[in-house]
């Protein structure tokens, strides 16, 4: 089985890949062996770029499911893929959905990507995809000024203050270095049984979950929330 | 801190740098200059980040000799290097009055300090600048001013790098004079003779490398005079243009 189970979360185009294009080659020079599992919904090409690095990568489409629950569901056979292609280093890359839910396991060690132009107030929304990471990965950090990565850098601290912080510039490759140097200094994990999601998912099968599209009470069935408006007759 | 250290890199085209180490120390203002795209904001981020050859220029910066460790940087930076980038506007969302609250909070700074950096970056920005403000809102010279008066009065670090300070339409001595404070070291990136003079040193980049230091020599320094007063006659016709009036 893998050594590390290194999960990679963040919104859509905060520069998960930029940074792990980067990542993944410092800690091949170094003898690992990682390898990549990219989860998205509908498609993906980024696959192929870390093949180009030399790098072994899959990638899992979740379609019509959740992506946060289409990687749960995937973890024992990535972990066997892993260890079937002898790679020590299980990198899993998703962008979530919803950000209400989070794919942390207890057994994985669990990184948030964030791209610090992003709106100020994103941090404070995104749920336990942030509060409950291990490490925090800032990117985009050479367009903002530095007073401004100093406050981003000061509220993610107090969102998540067990969390290591890593400020990264993914186009030239700078702050790489700590964070890898970081991810291998951590213990192996010995056995991935008996593993659990930090955080359980959200409560709900609804009939548009599975594929209802008309609108409507009528059409409405399982676990259905209704806004509170306060001004009810 | 007392020597900062640039080890040579490469240029762009991977050709090595020829200078050998260059130490700076504190006290000296140093002027950094070429054309624009030759690498000038790339030195200063090199200064700033602390690299330890981890940046396309493949520089090593060295603190009083030593390498930082890379898990240190960030903390060793704050403490000790203010920088000014090029970058005109502001990103965040948070209004002028929560980013002084916030940045003086970082820095253990009195909760008191935000009224004064927003007077103090009034006197150098004619368009005054209020708390409510939005941040990412602010004129390119009002969000100059406020990022002056901010490394000024909450940073207070002992190296300050300055990316540019003449293209905001703000007053361009004063605001050196608010940051030059003795006893920092100082790094200036200018395209204009009459700042470079200001610095006993300057540093000349071409094709990202750095390919020459000079010495101010005795006639560039009685030239600077000349090009002082020049300024402040610059200075006083652009006052009378923005008011309206006749300019002879
Ligand atoms: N030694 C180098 N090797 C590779 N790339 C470099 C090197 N030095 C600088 N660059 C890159 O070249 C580009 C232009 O450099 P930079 O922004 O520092 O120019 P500048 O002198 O500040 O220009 P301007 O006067 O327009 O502000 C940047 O993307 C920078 O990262
Ligand atoms: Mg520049």
């Amino acid at each position: 089985m893998p050594e590390k189970m290194i999960l990679f979360s963040g919104s859509s185009s905060v520069g998960k890949t930029a940074v792990l294009r980067r990542l993944l080659p410092y800690l091949k020079e170094h003898g690992h062996t990682p390898m990549v599992c990219k989860i998205d919904c509908l498609c993906s090409e980024d696959a192929a770029l870390y093949c180009s690095l030399g790098i072994h990568a899959v990638s899992g489409l979740s379609q019509d499911i959740c992506p946060d629950h289409f990687l749960v569901s995937n973890l024992p056979e990535l972990l066997a893929h892993a260890n079937r292609h002898a790679c020590g280093l299980l990198f899993i890359e998703t962008a979530g959905l919803c950000h209400r839910c989070s794919p942390a396991t207890e057994h994985s060690i669990s990184g948030c990507v964030l791209d610090c132009t992003a709106s100020f107030h994103t941090p404070a929304r995104l749920g336990p995809m942030l509060t409950q990471a291990d490490f925090l990965v800032l990117t985009k950090i050479d367009m903002i000024s530095q007073a401004e990565l100093e406050l981003v850098r000061g509220q993610l601290n107090r969102i998540n203050p067990g969390a290591v912080l890593f400020p990264i510039d993914g186009l030239a490759g700078y702050g790489i270095e700590p964070l890898g140097d970081w991810l291998l200094s951590l213990p192996d994990c010995k056995s991935f049984e008996n593993d659990r999601l930090r955080h359980s998912m959200p409560a709900g099968v609804c009939s548009y979950c599975v594929g209802e599209t008309r609108v409507g009470g009528l059409f409405q069935q399982g676990v259905v929330g209704k806004i509170e408006f306060g001004d009810d007759l | 801190m007392n020597t900062l250290t640039i080890l040579p890199g490469h240029a762009r085209d991977g050709a090595p740098e020829t200078f050998e180490a260059l130490s700076l120390k504190p006290g000296e203002i140093l002027a950094v200059v070429g054309n624009t795209g030759s690498g000038k904001s790339r030195l200063i981020k090199d200064i700033e980040q602390l690299v330890g050859r981890d940046s396309v220029t493949g520089r090593l910066i060295l603190l009083d000799g030593a390498r930082i460790a890379p898990a240190n940087r960030l903390l060793v930076s704050d403490r000790l290097v203010a920088h000014l980038s090029q970058n005109m506007r502001f990103v965040l969302d948070v209004t002028v009055a929560e980013f002084l609250r916030l940045h003086c909070l970082c820095r253990d700074k009195a909760a008191n300090l935000p009224a004064s950096v927003i007077a103090l970056a009034n006197t150098i920005t004619p368009e005054p600048i209020l708390p409510g403000n939005s941040l990412n809102l602010l004129s390119g010279g009002q969000s100059r001013a406020l990022m002056i008066a901010d490394i000024a009065m909450v940073c207070d670090s002992p190296i300050v790098l300055i990316d540019e300070l003449e293209n905001a339409g703000i007053d361009k001595k004063r605001a050196f004079g608010l940051l030059a404070d003795s006893g920092k070291l100082i790094l200036i990136v200018t395209h204009d003779p009459h700042t470079a003079l200001m610095a006993s040193r300057r540093i000349i980049l071409e094709g990202g490398a750095i390919v020459r230091i000079l010495e101010r020599s005795k006639e560039e320094a009685l030239l600077s005079g000349e090009l002082d007063r020049s300024y402040e006659r610059q200075r006083a016709l652009q006052q009378r243009m923005r008011k309206g009036e006749r300019l002879i």
